[in-house]
């Protein structure tokens, strides 16, 4: 049985197509990938993103904890700042690629993929269990206690302040949400309860991701549809949240991360501090970032028009097998098929000519400077 | 709604077929075009191969995913549509007209009573 989101009957309201992601019934489209994509582009979208998790983690010894188990520098957080960052295991692979934020002090919010809630949770678990201040430490799976909606795109700063009228009442105070910095994260009253509001997303575009109890979200859905919609706003499904994160080459968990692979050679090795003292996976970044690592991600562009490249096909160079895609399509902003995949470091740079192997037939493409598609 | 043409004959996979003597044109229908939307890219087979009923012939990608077009009849194929290789777009604008793939030569005529009438195939994507 599929878990199902707050939002459900709201994506079967709207005619949505709805499909198995990590477990859970969620829409992939409304009415067309490319049509949402644009929208998102050009002025509106709203993804439901409830299924995502969310963990909290306080107390005294929080940031130490935090520190041991991710890898960017989380003393660089103050309340109401969020910031991108890793959980690796002792090999360096990645356990999860998640948002942490200081709601106040020593009090932290971890968003999560939904499809990592369990091994996460398990894997923080036994960190904590063996964590010498674990009693000053407080770790709460609140997954099931929030719904969450992401709207993203160049309007959604004319309509937000609508949806949710007001002054913050917690983590960053600001007069209103579109006040917040991207990043940043505030409280705001909303209805009877109240909503945490960042400016984030995953799809490149300036935009918000909107967190609370289900009731709130199903309003702030509706609400933003109804405020939106002069401003062009669309329903957004999963195809085009996977077109749009991958033309601005933000990895995805199982197909650009997972536990065998760095986040020094997924390319986000901005994100590990290396200088903050030890932590998970430490010795072995430091080597890769000081040596290199034996395989690189890069970002793609078909050279000439082919069928658009897809997961799991192979990458040829020089005439060998050289890795494979780990994302791939046709980029609706771009008109072209782009992707990402894994290579030695040696065809890692911008210009090297790539073959991508589609149905036995090998096509040209080249590596292009990440991000594929550069937001206006 | 999807439309459903009552002079066409259809296949389970959900090719249409338009039957001319012994020479039969395929395209998808209505109902996949749209369950597909936003086609992106047309293979389609070489003029002169022969090919078997039920065999894959030709593939259409949308964004999300690649699919197979099945061959509905055995024969050979006699013409392929390059407008639609050139503008995919096509088989979403007018699958049953400008959007059809290709024309086989039937190897055996007769084999076009295995195809489902337009009643049977609307029943099907109601169901």
């Amino acid at each position: 049985m599929l878990k199902r989101t707050a939002l459900f009957s709201a994506h079967q309201k709207l005619g949505a197509r709805l499909i198995d992601f990590g477990g859970w019934e969620m829409p992939v489209q409304y009415t067309s990938i490319v049509d949402e994509h644009n929208a998102v582009r050009n002025a509106a979208g709203m993804f439901d993103i409830s299924h995502m998790g969310e963990v909290t983690v306080s107390g005294a010894a929080a940031v130490e904890f935090l520190n041991r188990i991710l890898t960017n520098d989380i003393r660089k957080l103050t309340p109401g700042l969020g910031q991108y960052t890793l959980m690796c295991n002792e090999q360096g692979g990645v356990i999860d690629d998640l948002y942490a934020y200081q709601l106040s002090a020593g009090v932290y919010l971890l968003v999560i993929n939904a499809s990592r809630i369990d091994p996460d949770v398990a894997w923080l678990k036994a960190q904590h269990e063996k964590f010498s201040g674990r009693d000053d430490v407080r770790l709460t799976d609140a997954s099931h206690n929030y719904s969450a909606v992401a709207v993203q795109g160049p309007r959604v700063k004319d309509f937000i302040d609508a949806v949710i009228p007001g002054a913050s009442v917690s983590a960053m105070r600001v007069p209103r949400v579109t006040d917040l910095k991207k990043n940043e994260i505030g409280g705001f009253k909303f209805g009877n309860g109240s909503v945490l509001v960042s400016r984030t997303g995953y799809t490149g575009e300036d935009g918000f991701e909107i967190v609370g109890e289900a009731g709130a979200i199903m309003s702030v859905w509706d609400k933003i549809l109804q405020a939106g919609a002069a401003h062009g706003v669309k329903p957004c499904g999963l195809g085009a949240r996977d077109t749009l994160r991958t033309e601005v080459c933000y990895p995805l968990y199982g197909h650009e991360l997972d536990e065998q692979t760095t986040p020094i050679e997924a390319g986000v090795g901005f994100f590990v501090a290396l200088d903050k003292g030890d932590f998970n996976g430490r010795s072995v970044l430091a080597d890769q970032k000081a040596k290199g690592a034996k395989k690189k991600l890069v970002a793609f562009r078909m050279a000439d028009r082919s069928a658009p490249p897809r997961p799991h096909y192979p990458i040829w160079v020089d005439g060998a097998n050289a890795g494979v895609v780990t994302s791939g399509t046709q980029s609706p902003s771009l008109n072209a098929g782009i992707g990402m995949g894994y290579v030695p470091p040696a065809s890692a740079g911008p210009g090297t000519k790539l073959e991508i192997e589609i149905r036995g037939k090998r096509f040209a493409a080249v590596v292009v400077k990440k991000p594929i598609y550069k937001v206006r | 709604m999807s439309n459903v043409p009552s002079d066409l004959k259809y296949t389970k996979s959900h090719e249409w077929v338009r039957v001319d003597g012994d020479v039969v044109t395929v395209g998808i229908t209505d109902h996949a075009q749209h369950e597909l939307t936003d086609i992106v890219f047309v293979e389609l087979p070489e003029t002169g191969r022969k090919v078997k009923a039920g065999e894959p012939c030709a593939v259409v990608e949308s964004v999300k995913t690649a699919s197979d077009i099945y061959a509905p009849l055995s024969g050979e194929i006699l013409e392929i549509n390059q407008s639609v290789v050139d503008d995919p777009a096509l088989v979403n604008k007018e699958p049953f007209a400008g959007g059809w793939f290709f024309k086989i030569r039937l190897s055996a005529p007769t084999d076009i009573n295995s195809l489902l009438s337009p009643d049977k195939y609307q029943a099907q994507i109601k169901g």
